[in-house]
């Protein structure tokens, strides 16, 4: 039975839209336009037990929404969703203390006090055993490395040494299913690392449900085998996430580095040219064509090296994003 | 204790601790909370004193002496009544999001709050008792000895009734976001009216008769009037048992009204601010 089953979710916004101008400000005192804005369109996806879920889409494709949708924050316009059996939007206590929602710009813990404040209320929230809390407390401060800034003011705390502690806070209760927006948004690449790493180990210890939403494919692909894509509130892709580059990328990339200093001039008629360091380059050739290609090119050159590789996931979502014809969902498998 | 009571301290020991971060601040907000109160009673002295010698003059009942310890209750009854920050805040919550910590934790916002800012009250009866105490002392010679023990019981339940009223009305305020997302006009409409109507700028029993009939029909008296009166004793037993039993009809009302405002805020929340 799916953890998280979501089916045509629809949430609509009645926006206000205001025209530029003082003269405008001032109508709009006596009659404002509305205009509907469709956040999410009809989404459904399942998601089983143990899985780790990337939701992708650019800014404003109706991520958040529908993590706010499923962790009970709004109420949606249509549509069903269940989560771990609860209808999220009813705010069941009973589900609010098996599940919990980072969300990477927002703070949840007290910021003039020390992080072990906000993790003792928890303890009192949450109903948790003492023991337990100190078991689970110092496991989580061990994996993140921050056992020795519980105790400094949350404000004194680094951006990325106060998103580890977000996420202890929304771990010590054991949710089941945990929804991540954007958990490294900000971060330096180390603390994106350790925030990456962690999240890994922990979902293998624990086997909890994870729904991550992330602008960075490198969060993504280090944690998640699925990923379903959603644009302008509609799910376009849900499956394996090796998956896009098969369906959504006809090119693979030759690297290829050339004895001497020099690109030989007439390489780009073998392929597209995306990147030249002398004596390396880069080309993009169509997938079917690269075993020809690639037998071509060490026909005619001397090369030293030579690599062939998959164009990297973040280019190819960001083109979808922007391309927008991308063909109807696939359905909830993964 | 039960899990529900040991949440409510935890909330509150956390609330003191967060309260006490900044006690220099803090020390000096409530020192400066004094200064109206010696404007007001130099105030009343130049009124008094304008129309023929101060102690003998008697205004709608009210001598000096009278009307600076009205003065000073009213100061203490507003000391439990007034929530500074509560309204905009729970605004500002809702504004930009940070309310969505009290919707995905097992925790009721409401409950929330309160303990909140029965937090912030102790700590400023604590700091505050001292000059409290000296101003008191000072101005001892205005009040007529020690009230009887039914007297002093009503005053401590009025001052209760002033906290719970003064809290659920600026919530309901605070709550109103949900529909108009700023609600900083609300809050100086309603500092306007209840500086007047709670009996905060004259005593209520100075208005005249219709005007007065309709104040005491609102829950605004109890935020400074009602208390000053009890310890004045301007209320025989049946009027006081009457007052307070209004009062705790409105605090039923506006916890309703609160619960209500909640209820269908949060249906038409959207989660603004990422």
């Amino acid at each position: 039975m799916p953890i998280i089953e979501v089916n045509n979710l629809a949430k609509h916004y009645h926006v206000y839209q205001k025209r530029a101008g003082w003269m405008a400000s001032l109508g709009g005192l006596f009659h404002r336009e509305y205009k509907q804005v469709q956040a999410v369109r009809d989404v459904s996806f399942q998601i089983e037990r143990g899985e780790m879920v990337a939701f992708l889409g650019p800014n404003g494709a109706g991520k958040t929404t529908t993590l706010k949708l499923l962790s009970g924050l709004i109420y949606p316009t249509s549509g069903t969703a269940t989560v771990l059996g609860y209808v999220p939007w009813q705010r069941d206590n009973a589900y609010r203390r098996r599940f919990s929602l980072v969300m990477g710009q927002k703070n949840q813990l007290w910021w003039d006090l020390p992080a072990q404040e906000s993790f003792i209320l928890h303890r009192e929230i949450y109903s948790i055993e003492p023991a337990q809390f100190q078991r689970r407390l110092d496991e989580l401060t061990d994996l993140l490395e921050v056992r020795k800034l519980v105790s400094q003011p949350v404000r004194e705390l680094s951006l990325g040494e106060r998103m580890r502690m977000e996420l202890i806070a929304a771990l010590l209760h054991s949710p089941e299913v945990l929804l991540l927006d954007e958990p490294t948004i900000g971060l330096d690449v180390v603390s994106q690392r350790r925030v990456q790493g962690f999240l890994r180990h922990y979902q293998v210890e624990t086997q909890m449900t994870v729904l991550l939403t992330s602008h960075y494919m490198k969060d993504v692909e280090a944690l998640c085998r699925r990923a379903i894509i959603i644009n302008e509130g509609e799910i376009k892709h849900d499956g394996p996430l090796e998956e896009i580059l098969d369906r959504f990328s006809s090119v693979k990339q030759i690297q290829l580095q050339f004895a001497g200093t020099e690109i030989p001039a007439d390489v780009e008629k073998y392929g597209r040219v995306v990147e030249r360091i002398p004596p390396r380059v880069k080309l993009e050739v169509l997938r079917q064509e690269i075993p020809r290609v690639l037998a071509a090119l060490l026909d005619r050159y001397t090369i030293e090296d030579v690599g062939v590789q998959e164009r990297p996931l973040e280019e190819v979502i960001a083109e979808l994003f922007v391309r927008k014809e991308i063909s109807t969902p696939t359905g909830g498998d993964s | 204790m039960s899990p529900a009571l040991r949440i409510k301290w935890c909330i509150l020991r956390t609330s003191i601790a967060e309260r006490l971060a900044y006690r220099a601040d803090f020390a000096f907000a409530t020192l400066i909370r004094f200064l109206p109160i010696v404007t007001q009673v130099f105030l009343w002295g130049a009124i008094y004193q304008a129309t023929g010698p101060r102690d003998a003059r008697v205004i709608n009942a009210y001598t000096y002496g009278d009307m600076v310890a009205y003065s000073l209750l009213v100061m203490v009854g507003r000391a439990f009544s007034s929530m500074p920050g509560l309204t905009t805040g729970i605004a500002r919550d809702i504004r930009d999001g940070t309310i969505k910590k009290f919707l995905i934790q097992p925790i009721d916002m409401l409950d929330y709050l309160f303990w909140h800012r029965v937090a912030h009250k102790l700590v400023y009866y604590v700091i505050a008792f001292v000059p409290f105490a000296l101003v008191f002392w000072l101005c001892g010679s205005y009040f007529k000895g020690w009230p009887g023990a039914w007297t002093i019981s009503g005053w401590a339940i009025s001052l209760v009734l002033a906290f719970l009223i003064g809290f659920l009305i600026e919530s309901l305020m605070g709550l109103a976001a949900f529909w108009f997302l700023e609600v900083s006009s609300l809050v100086f409409v309603y500092m306007l009216i209840s500086y007047f109507l709670s009996g905060h700028m004259l005593p209520l029993d100075w208005l005249p008769a219709p005007i007065n009939a309709w104040i005491q029909l609102l829950p605004f008296k109890y935020l400074a009037f009602v208390p000053a009166a009890v310890l004045l004793e301007k209320y025989d037993p049946q009027q006081l048992v009457l007052e307070l039993g209004l009062g705790f009809c409105w605090v039923f009302v506006l916890y309703l009204l609160n619960r209500l405002a909640l209820t269908r805020g949060l249906r038409r929340y959207s989660a603004y601010g990422g």
